[in-house]
């Protein structure tokens, strides 16, 4: 076997690994904007699931604009903020931010002649990151649907929160109570939630992690845009 | 240098693509590359793109490491094929997330983790390390595809007993499941796909007998 010197080895590794930092490089810069441009269809994708509308990567564009007709920001003390994008905003940097500086978005869809109003939730799950999109009814406390999302949760235990059975539960759910207090929607231990409570829902078993994840972001999120629904009801 | 005048097909150079789907098969005969076969094949979509993947990662770090095999020194080669993989693997996961965004979603972590798949380390060591590009392009070939089938035939049946669908379509008439027919949740979970591909490395060994250690 020939034997090479140290300063060829030097050399030899140092050309190799430019090389590649350089085709990497450009590979990164010319396939961005298909992958931006995928991250928005994938977020438009979910803002729909949560108002209850299927959609494929094909079909979100365009259905995205036929229902979602409104989208914003506001402060938590239930301000409209203008000049930000409610839809390049990172939930996670949001969060990261002491309460009073958070931007919070919503988008509003409209529907059947009914107006949602679609709020973004972001949290903990037990390996990673979970979100995802809750909407109102215009009486901002009846759930129409939701969407879950996870990064890396235990298949079929903690991944479940993105199957239907498991958002299905939401719907109809309350996020106040009678006398107007909010309470969000608990995720309880799987199978003890009352089936006749508006407040409740079954958490996964084997997931229990991950539900509580979900409880505590519904909680979290929600409960920062109590202000701004005051507003809008009266 | 006598291999110059060798035909691209060469009956030795076909053996380079035959023998890793049968009798050598990286998976079911040398073991390699278990764990992602047993993280990617609850549905055969995503199998499908992951062995696509391996396969393209697979043949082109073997060509490239097998172009430059004589100018590597040995002291850091091993190195030197890991920045190969690395590169294209990270190359791979880009164009996917660029190109067919859902199915990345679904192969997540596992697309970045070819980098650990043994296949690839032994083919370029064992291999590339010595020979010409071109056969080394035909053994990067054979063996992903060796991978690749092991990978469809145990998705092949993951989905259809876990989901009851294959490559998502529904293939089991809804009229079954209003007789109690069920979808086995197990199967969905790793382990079976484990003694799924104990089932092949069996049914393989039954086979030919060759494969059967002696003691």
């Amino acid at each position: 076997m020939k034997s090479f010197s140290n300063t060829y080895i030097f050399l030899f590794s140092s050309g190799l690994v430019i090389l590649v930092a350089a085709l990497l490089s450009i590979a990164a810069i010319v396939l961005q904007p298909f992958q931006k441009k995928n991250v928005e269809i994938n977020n438009k994708q979910n803002i729909l699931t949560s108002v209850n509308i299927e959609t494929t990567a094909k079909t979100a564009e365009e259905l995205f604009s036929k229902y979602i007709i409104e989208s914003y920001v506001i402060s938590p003390s239930g301000l409209k903020k203008e000049g930000i994008d409610a839809f390049t905003i990172d939930m996670k940097k949001e969060l990261a931010k002491p309460v009073e500086e958070r931007n919070l978005p919503i988008f509003v869809s409209s529907i059947d002649n009914e107006t949602q109003y679609i709020i973004p939730v972001y949290g903990k799950g037990l390996w990673g990151p979970i979100w995802g999109y809750v909407s109102l009814n215009s009486d901002l406390s009846t759930i129409y649907g939701a969407n879950f999302a996870h990064k890396g949760e235990t298949p079929g235990l903690g991944a479940e929160i993105d199957k239907k059975e498991f958002q299905a539960q939401f719907i109809g759910k309350q996020i106040f109570n009678e006398s107007g207090l909010f309470v969000s929607v608990s995720v309880l231990k799987g199978g003890t939630a009352d089936p006749y409570s508006k407040y409740e829902v079954d958490g996964i078993s084997g997931g229990t992690i991950t539900s509580k994840g979900v409880d505590a972001m519904l909680k979290d999120c929600l409960s920062s845009y109590e202000s701004y629904f005051k507003i809008l009801k009266k | 240098m006598n291999s110059e005048k060798e035909p691209l097909f060469s009956s030795k150079n076909i053996k380079l693509i035959t023998e890793p789907l049968g009798s050598s098969n990286p998976i079911t005969v040398q073991v390699l590359g278990i764990c992602s076969a047993l993280a990617v094949t609850v549905k055969m979509k995503p199998a499908f793109v992951m062995a696509i993947s391996v396969m393209a990662v697979l043949a082109v770090s073997n060509v490239v490491i097998s172009l430059i095999r004589n100018s590597i020194p040995p002291r850091i080669r091993i190195i030197v094929q890991l920045v190969v993989i690395a590169a294209m693997v990270i190359l791979v996961d880009q164009i996917l997330k660029a190109f067919v965004y859902d199915i990345s979603k679904q192969l997540s972590v596992f697309v970045g983790l070819i980098i650990t798949n043994c296949i690839l380390m032994g083919r370029l060591e064992a291999f590339a390390m010595g020979n010409k590009p071109w056969p080394s392009f035909l053994d990067g070939l054979g063996n992903a595809a060796g991978y690749s089938i092991i990978l469809l035939i145990v998705s092949f049946f993951r989905e259809l007993l876990g989901s009851g669908t294959i490559w998502g379509y529904k293939v089991i008439p809804e009229s079954f499941y209003s007789f109690g027919y069920q979808n086995n949740g197990l199967m969905i979970l790793p382990p079976m796909a484990l003694i799924v591909l104990g089932i092949i490395i069996w049914v393989q060994r039954a086979r030919n007998k060759k494969l059967i250690e002696t003691k």
